[in-house]
């Protein structure tokens, strides 16, 4: 009966078949299988682009192509991972797919424009496609699009901004979507301290997106409109200001950080406690340091900027700024561990990229500090020491989290099972590849190695030939993930409802999920990591 | 002291307490994970929360970091003193190389020579797009902006040689905007100042 009424065999609404019941559905869980399958494939694309591009830094000089290719591929891989991958990843599809659920609601507040708002999504993609190929040239920029460069650039910069600016629409209006449901169809019972971790983090991520992303999308049109019209707003020589366009940039750029890191926050902080079978420790310091996290990350923009000619006293500020919110995200890494003592914990591929996570996310954060400290920041700003810096948050923080995530939720939304062991080696190389990859690059930009370099001097062959080895390693672990998680699809070992004793409510309906999410009234928990139940249930 | 000693010992302060952290953060994770794994202890406890323990997690974080930043602040306001009567030297980025502009007028490509001993302020331009002047060796940096100034200083104790390198992504070339600054003996720049070119 229960496999009969799955979302992946009735369609919503109701009596559509074949490409229709998928490309005209308004279903939160198609949408959320549909954006998986978009985003997979460019991550695995950007995945492979900075493959390429290790692999030219192996060697000094030209090794596999030329300085020209070099620089569009940092500039596609940059604008893939952070507007294809790293914003849309964890909201898009596990938001979609688990926030209507883990509230108790049957959908989101606007199905149809959700359908849009993906719809908007490949629309963007297929834009950035069409500007590589069309016009004069694969743009160059770098994916921060830094005027005047980005006004005189041969490039094709107009078309590849535009395809941001479509994603921007994208994001803001599924994070419409999140807050709406957050307050207009949470279950009756459910009161704002008994809502998941994950579903209070992706709400306060929705803010972010619809407050902040306005700012990129008027300044990617001023660009254009730079490019096109000469207006005179960034260009010097006619009064412009390039220092305006950082503020900008940075001004959504930064909250755009925590728009990637916060729900992957949100991922950890539902996976610690079910294998740790223990309450979350802390819920309302979790809760506040996400909301606190979101506000003050919003005015720390200019601690991208220590070196750009702005005033002395801004640089106070903003780096006073950025010391404060290193302290919500300290106290979530405080709360995940704690949350383990006196626990009862079982290994797992999602509880083992979650540990993951808190390592590589801690080096991150770390690292951030001498970033966010201005004497230290003259030293490593716009060198490798950044890049690694922002590879850690970035794919050792969010990229490890929304592996650690697919992991979690994949029997939930396939109803099947994966097998363990490739996942385990695949994450194994994964970690120690990152390791051995962002380490030497750490080391590289304290020596003074600046990035977006495709050639480098003598001194920084070692680390650079280093590098790559870890990446190679790194590519094999993540790949293997992803194809031991797709084969599990043929496998059907079917999952059961609560393979890993789950409390939220996704765990409390079947695998994969009905149409309308519930069956019967969903029970609402006093409090949603609540193992007492699961505890005796294993004890019998 | 050097601005440049200020700002290692910034680096030093802010990454020893860093490992700290790691390790201790770390070490805590793993003996967590073994000691409380399943078969070992199978009945989990249930604890919530511990304000004192929060609160605590919370302040002694705010006041380290507090701490890093007045570490930074200080080692930064060194980098941004320009002590009085430093010579100074115009530097002009372009496209992709370097030009220094002494007071004399001498112009010289991808060789800034300066004087052992003697506090350098350059000042700092660009001709198209941004670039970055960075002298590693010396922890400065600074943009180069097109309509604008910019300022960096350092002062060198030792005759040698270093790299200044263009840390601000400016082209197909950016990589290969390097230039050297050469450190020698007064008499010696004095002789290459008024060098014919």
């Amino acid at each position: 009966m229960t496999t009969a009424q799955s979302y992946l065999e009735h369609s919503s609404p109701p009596g559509r078949r074949g490409w229709k019941a998928w490309l005209l559905t308004h279903d939160h869980k198609r949408l959320g299988l549909m954006y998986l399958w978009a985003i997979l494939f460019w991550f695995v694309l950007a995945v492979l682009l900075g493959l390429l591009m290790r692999t030219e830094l192996m060697g000094a000089g030209r090794t596999i192509m030329g300085a020209e290719t070099y620089s569009s591929m940092f500039t596609l891989h940059g604008v893939i991972m952070i507007f294809f991958f790293g914003i849309p990843a964890i909201p898009a599809i596990f938001g979609n797919f688990f926030l209507p659920i883990q509230l108790g609601a049957d959908d989101v507040f606007f199905p149809r424009l959700n359908l849009l708002s993906w719809y908007l999504f490949m629309f963007g993609g297929g834009f950035a496609i069409f500007s590589l190929f069309f016009g004069d040239g694969f743009p160059d920029t770098g994916w921060t699009f830094y005027v005047p460069f980005s006004i005189s650039s041969a490039g094709n910069v107009s078309l590849t901004v535009t395809a941001a600016f479509i994603l921007g629409m994208s994001s803001m209006l599924t994070g419409l979507n999140f807050v709406t449901t957050f307050h207009r169809l949470r279950h009756k019972g459910m009161g704002l301290m008994k809502i998941p971790l994950f579903t209070w983090s992706l709400y306060a991520t929705a803010w972010v997106q619809i407050l902040a992303t306005p700012v990129i999308a008027i300044t990617f049109v001023l660009v254009v409109l730079e490019r096109l019209l000469a207006i005179g707003l960034f260009e010097p020589d006619r009064g412009g200001d390039p220092l305006l366009y950082q503020h900008l940039f940075w001004m959504y750029s930064h909250p755009a950080v925590y728009i990637i890191i916060l729900p992957a926050m949100g991922v950890i902080s539902e996976i610690i406690p079910v294998f740790s079978r223990k309450a979350i420790f802390g819920y309302k310091g979790i809760v506040y340091s996400s909301l606190a996290i979101a506000i003050a990350g919003s005015l720390v923009w200019a601690h991208h900027m220590y070196t750009s000619g702005m005033s002395d006293v801004s640089v106070f500020v903003f780096s006073l700024l950025t010391f404060l919110v290193a302290v919500p995200s300290a106290v979530k890494v405080f709360s995940w561990v704690s949350t383990m003592y006196r626990g009862s914990i079982a290994m797992s591929p999602p509880f083992f990229l979650s540990l993951c996570f808190i390592y590589l996310f801690t080096v991150g954060g770390l690292t951030g500090l001498v970033l966010g400290a201005a004497g230290t920041d003259i030293h490593v700003h716009d060198t490798h020491f950044v890049v690694a810096h922002f590879h850690f948050v970035m794919l050792g923080g969010t990229g490890f989290a929304f592996f650690a995530a697919l992991h979690y939720w994949w029997p939930k939304m396939f109803g099947v099972l994966y097998r363990n062991r490739p996942a385990y080696v695949g994450a194994v190389a994964a970690a120690v590849g990152f390791v051995f990859h962002f380490v030497p690059m750490l080391i590289l930009g304290m020596q003074g190695m600046p990035r977006r370099y495709y050639d480098y001097l003598p001194q920084y062959e070692t680390g650079n030939f280093l590098a790559g080895f870890g990446a190679y390693l790194l590519v094999f672990g993540l790949l293997l993930m992803l194809l031991n998680l797709v084969l599990s699809l043929r496998g059907r070992r079917t999952a059961p409802a609560n393979p890993w004793g789950g409390t939220t409510l996704e765990w409390t309906v079947p695998s994969p999920p009905p149409v309308e999410n519930f069956t019967a009234t969903p029970e609402i928990k006093d409090f949603p990591y609540d193992f007492s139940e699961i505890v005796a249930n294993s004890k019998k | 002291m050097s601005p440049a000693h200020d700002v290692d010992l910034a680096f030093w302060y802010i990454l020893g307490i860093s490992l700290l952290l790691l390790f201790g953060i770390t070490t805590v994770m793993v003996i967590f994970v073994v000691r409380y794994r399943r078969s070992r202890h199978p009945v989990p406890e249930d604890i919530r929360d511990n304000l004192a323990l929060e609160i605590v997690w919370t302040v002694i974080p705010t006041l380290i970091a507090l701490s890093m930043f007045y570490m930074g602040w200080k080692s930064y306001i060194g980098l941004r003193t320009v002590p009085e009567g430093a010579m100074e030297v115009e530097v002009t980025a372009q496209m992709f190389s370097w030009i220094f502009t002494y007071d004399n007028g001498r112009e010289s490509e991808n060789e800034l020579v300066v004087p052992l001993g003697e506090a350098v302020k350059l000042n700092v331009t660009s001709v198209d797009v941004l670039h970055s002047l960075y002298i590693p060796a010396f922890r400065i940096k600074i943009d180069a902006v097109r309509g604008m100034t910019t300022y960096a200083w350092f002062r060198a104790d030792e005759a040698g040689e270093y790299d200044i390198q263009c840390t601000e992504y400016c082209g197909t070339d950016h990589s290969a905007m390097i230039a050297r600054l050469k450190i020698v003996p007064e008499q010696q720049y004095l002789t290459w100042l008024e060098a014919e070119e």
